[in-house]
């Protein structure tokens, strides 16, 4: 399992997101709420670019009527059938424990910590006194 | 052939005329009827021809009258020979969709009254189902609570195509009085008529209406599902009569892959409409559209996911099956007891205590 850098902390804002491939793998992290979380760009139904979907609240409901927007931006919607799946598990809403988008372990590592290595930075170059998202795969 | 002691969830007790209902009406709705004349036409909300042979088995015919509106004819035809240990009586009358919503209520009392004095009463193997005006809700839920004492009516009877879509918020009075009473709500194929029978249209022929009532349970129990009804009113069960099995399986298939991406849109579904079906929803097994053979049978039951989800019932009088023996050939052995007596008794906690 290997460290890889995949932005400065300040590139992806609250609610916002970016693409990155690591090791020909293509995969999205996201920023909720100032914590990072990544996913598989892959769709576990039929393999949709799921990262490139919309990032929707989660909506429930315990009664009909009785509406309630429980965590605002948590869920990622497949952009091809619209089924939806928590960012920070990767558990998807109709079958939470069967249907999942593979995850993947993200932390914020200072660059100081990371100039020790190891580590890969594919397109991040990394300076000392900076905050980086570090995906690990 | 069947053993004594099962439990019939669909046999239909015909009101023979208004004039029966005279006796069993309050005055003044008595002197309503008689002053409009109206006991000279007997309301009969059959969706076939009256004459139309599925009425009626050949040995079942009456020698007068409606087929199913003697008591004695009954007894010789069904109960008898099957010795049920309880069959359950749905009238289905142009008093439940009439137009004027008191005239409506009013002759579902006098029907409830003359179940309860001309059947119930007269063979302790009869339950009934509990008539009430559909598009009345308010003043159904009113004669639920009038009926409910009475612990021989086991459920309260709907009609699967009505003006509104059954799981709309202004029907949930008849739901929540149902559920108050631990009585399932049992929906009948029948229509108001006065709307067509299937979504495109009214149709040219008696085949196409007769099969597109499936589409119309389908529509009722989606409608019941999109609501929300199942989570408003946890404890209601609801029993499908006379739609048919065959088309359950697809159109759960359908509902759950569609709810996947827009369960959002009905958010108080949270969980696979087919898990709600199998829990809380339950279908008598006459008519059964029967597979060609056994094995289909056999894959047709296994789709259902459950066989908790069949009532045997004999759909007595009408014309469905011939000889002694209801089920459809080739019903695996194993599953008889289910069919036969221990799915109603779940169902039905009426039955059982
Ligand atoms: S591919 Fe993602 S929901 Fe179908």
């Amino acid at each position: 399992m290997a460290k890889h850098v995949v932005a400065a902390v300040g590139e992806i804002p609250p609610g916002g997101r970016k693409l990155v491939t690591i090791r020909g793998r293509e995969i999205g992290v996201f920023n909720l709420d100032g914590a990072f979380y990544a996913l598989v760009n892959r769709c576990p139904h039929q393999g949709a670019a799921l990262c490139t979907g919309a990032v929707v609240s989660r909506l429930e409901a315990p009664l009909p009527g009785e509406y309630r927007l429980a965590q605002a931006g948590a869920m990622l919607r497949c952009p091809w059938h619209c089924w939806e799946f928590d960012i920070r598990t990767g558990q998807s809403w109709c079958d939470p424990n069967d249907i999942k988008a593979r995850t993947y372990n993200v932390s914020v590592e200072p660059g100081e910590a990371l100039a020790k290595g190891p580590f890969a930075a594919e397109t991040v170059s990394v300076a000392v006194e900076q905050e980086y998202v570090v995906v690990e795969l | 052939m069947i053993p004594a002691g099962a439990i019939d969830c669909d046999i239909h007790a015909a009101v023979p005329s208004i004039r029966a209902l005279l006796p069993h009406l309050e005055p003044y709705w008595r002197e309503h009827i008689l002053r409009r004349g109206l006991e000279r036409d007997n309301l009969e909300a059959s969706a076939f021809p009256v004459a139309a042979p599925i009425n009626a088995r050949p040995d079942w015919q009456p020698a007068s009258g409606l087929p199913g509106s003697s008591l004695a004819e009954m007894r010789a035809h069904i109960l008898d020979p099957l010795q049920p240990r309880a069959a359950i009586c749905n009238v289905i009358h142009g008093a439940q969709m009439m137009m004027s919503e008191d005239l409506s209520a009013a002759l579902c009392r006098a029907i409830n009254n003359w179940l309860a004095a001309e059947w119930l009463d007269r063979d302790p193997r009869l339950r009934a189902s509990i008539v009430v005006p559909v598009h009345s809700p308010d003043l159904a839920a009113e004669e639920i609570e009038r009926m409910a004492p009475d612990r021989r009516f086991v459920q309260v009877l709907l009609l699967a195509m009505t003006e509104l879509p059954l799981g709309r918020r202004q029907n949930w009075p008849i739901y929540r009085a149902a559920e108050k009473h631990g009585l399932p709500v049992g929906i009948h194929a029948g229509s108001s008529f006065r709307h067509p029978p299937s979504a495109g249209g009214w149709g040219s022929f008696y085949l196409e209406d007769y099969v597109s009532y499936a589409q119309g349970f389908a529509g009722a129990l989606n409608s019941l599902l999109a609501e929300g009804v199942f989570q408003k009113f946890p404890a209601l069960r609801v029993v499908l009569i006379e739609s048919g099995v065959s088309w359950l399986p697809a159109s759960l298939w359908r509902i759950n892959k569609t709810w996947r991406g827009m369960r959002a849109e009905v958010p108080w579904l949270d969980r696979m409409p087919s898990d709600i079906v199998r829990e809380r929803v339950r279908l008598t097994a006459q008519p059964f559209d029967a597979p060609p053979d056994a094995g289909a049978l056999e894959t047709l039951l296994a789709q259902f996911g459950s066989d908790e989800m069949l009532l045997f019932a004999t759909d007595y009088p009408h014309w469905h099956y011939d000889g002694a023996d209801p089920l459809p050939a080739g019903f695996p052995p194993g599953l008889l007891r289910k069919l036969l007596v221990d799915n109603a008794l779940a169902t039905y906690p009426r039955l059982a205590a």
